[in-house]
């Protein structure tokens, strides 16, 4: 399998991807971790007056009942009005989807906004939900029984690891 | 030694029915998790679906209005099903046993029963009569415990001091008759509060409470100097079946919590009160309603605690 792609070109790339679509209402919501990590750095390089947001996703997930609760959970943060507003979700790696209908289920918790976008580094394919990112840094095939997760080092650089899929509690 | 009656084979979280033996472990996840709540509870939309489907029976054989409310409300933003009990008024008094009305809900399908109950080691019966698929919590049993008041004023110390490490806590009142005082005790030492003050009357001690891991003070100024935190205690009067203090006055005098007692702590230092308070017996009005008192929001934070334990238990 070809090596994988550098995180910090991706970001790159999926900056100038939207860029083009920035308006005076946009707001953006990283999920936890990845996403947020990855949304902080879209502040920072698109414009630190938009309003930045983040979301654990954990107490909206549908695999409660397999899984439990992640041991972590952090504290969801919107620090403005939802309402009206054009949204930029972001995550690191779209795979099945379920991540972002729970997503999008706890956005709506907050307020009705005007629209809702979907950004991600990595899509993966292996959708199970009819749910498509409206920009993508770079689509990769994956085996299936892998996770590619996004890691960030001490000095706050970017990177993509890819591990063997741990196997759901029986 | 027996297996702790809360953990199961993997060393997590079945029933919460004491803070005692609690693994810091699990302690600071029930800390952070809350923290997490405390932000849902700020929304508009105080709810997630997180505990959907799932039926919470509270069964209270003790009157109790708060607590009840509290880990009502907390079911009700998990999504969860509440049904509330007041079983003094029913079965009780036709005769059935407690184990007979537990099996008789259980076949109602509940997931969780939260109890309390005026005997010791209630909750812990229920738990380990119960089929293995459903957990309890015990919201309070005779003397014994009153675990999630425990948590949600660790919370709330910790929400204010930050750090366990280096505070003094003192706990004053009647200690004999709290099971709010003993699971403060197990927590704090849990957490890594090097000093924990008890205050209180001789008479209102129980034997040899300095095992616990504190300090015993009789003179509230002697055990209030230089404390970082007050946790205050009910005078329970109606748990009191001989004469422990002479009269309600004299307790104000020498036990009662007024802004000159307060002083003598540090000058930043949090009191805390788990509810209902006698005001003009174990507090002051000027204390209850003053700058440094965080009683109310104890309240607040008992609803994001409350949370956290229901959605760990059903998650494990």
């Amino acid at each position: 399998m070809s090596p994988l792609p550098d995180a910090e070109v991706l970001l790159a790339r999926l900056i100038d991807r939207i860029r083009p679509d920035l308006t005076q209402a946009t707001a953006l919501v990283g999920i936890h971790t990845g996403g947020a990590w990855l949304a902080e750095r879209l502040h920072r390089q698109l414009g630190p007056v938009l309003p930045l947001g983040t979301l654990d996703v954990s107490f909206y997930r549908d695999d409660f009942d397999q899984t439990g609760l992640r041991p972590e959970v952090r504290r969801s943060n919107i620090p403005f009005e939802v309402e009206a507003r054009h949204i930029i979700l972001i995550d690191d790696v779209l795979y099945t989807g379920r991540t972002i209908r729970a997503a999008i289920n706890e956005l709506f918790d907050y307020g009705r906004p005007a629209s809702v976008r979907l950004a991600t580094l990595v899509d993966r394919g292996g959708r199970e939900l009819p749910i498509a990112a409206d920009y993508v840094g770079a689509s990769l095939a994956l085996p299936p029984d892998t996770m590619l997760v996004l890691v960030q080092d001490s000095e706050g650089k970017l990177g993509l690891d890819l591990h063997p899929r741990n196997l759901p509690k029986a | 030694m027996s297996r702790n009656p809360q953990l199961n084979e993997h060393g997590e979280l079945q029933h919460l029915l004491t803070t005692e033996g609690l693994p810091l472990a699990i302690l600071r996840r029930i800390l952070d998790t809350a923290e997490s709540f405390v932000g849902v509870t700020e929304r508009d939309v105080k709810k997630v679906p997180l505990l959907r489907g799932k039926s919470i029976f509270n069964l209270f054989f003790e009157p109790s209005t708060r607590t009840r409310t509290t880990f009502e409300i907390a079911a009700k933003r998990l999504s969860a099903d509440v049904i509330n009990l007041n079983i003094a008024a029913s079965s009780q008094s036709k005769g059935e046993t407690l184990l007979d009305t537990v099996d008789n809900l259980s076949s109602m399908h509940a997931d969780m029963f939260v109890v309390r109950h005026s005997q010791s080691g209630a909750a812990h019966l229920i738990a380990h009569h119960v089929r293995p698929d459903i957990r309890v919590i015990n919201a309070g049993d005779g003397r014994h415990a009153h675990p999630t008041q425990g948590l949600l004023d660790m919370f709330t110390i910790r929400r204010y001091k930050r750090d366990f490490h280096n505070l003094r806590v003192a706990i004053v009142g009647d200690i004999l008759h709290s099971r709010v005082a003993r699971s403060q005790i197990h927590a704090l030492t849990t957490l890594g509060v090097p000093e924990v003050r008890v205050i209180a009357p001789k008479t209102l001690l129980p034997a040899r409470v300095e095992r616990l891991g504190v300090q015993v003070h009789h003179d509230m100024a002697e055990g209030l100097r230089d404390a970082d935190v007050l946790l205050m205690l009910r005078l329970q009067s109606e748990r009191m079946l001989s004469a422990h203090i002479p009269s309600t006055q004299e307790y104000f005098k020498y036990y009662g919590l007024t802004q000159e007692k307060l002083a003598l702590a540090k000058h930043d230092a949090i009191v805390l009160h788990p509810g209902p308070m006698n005001r003009g017996v174990e507090i002051d009005s000027a204390v209850a309603d003053g700058g440094q008192s965080v009683i109310l929001p104890q309240v607040t934070f008992g609803i994001a605690v409350r949370m956290a334990v229901m959605s760990i238990l059903a998650s494990n």
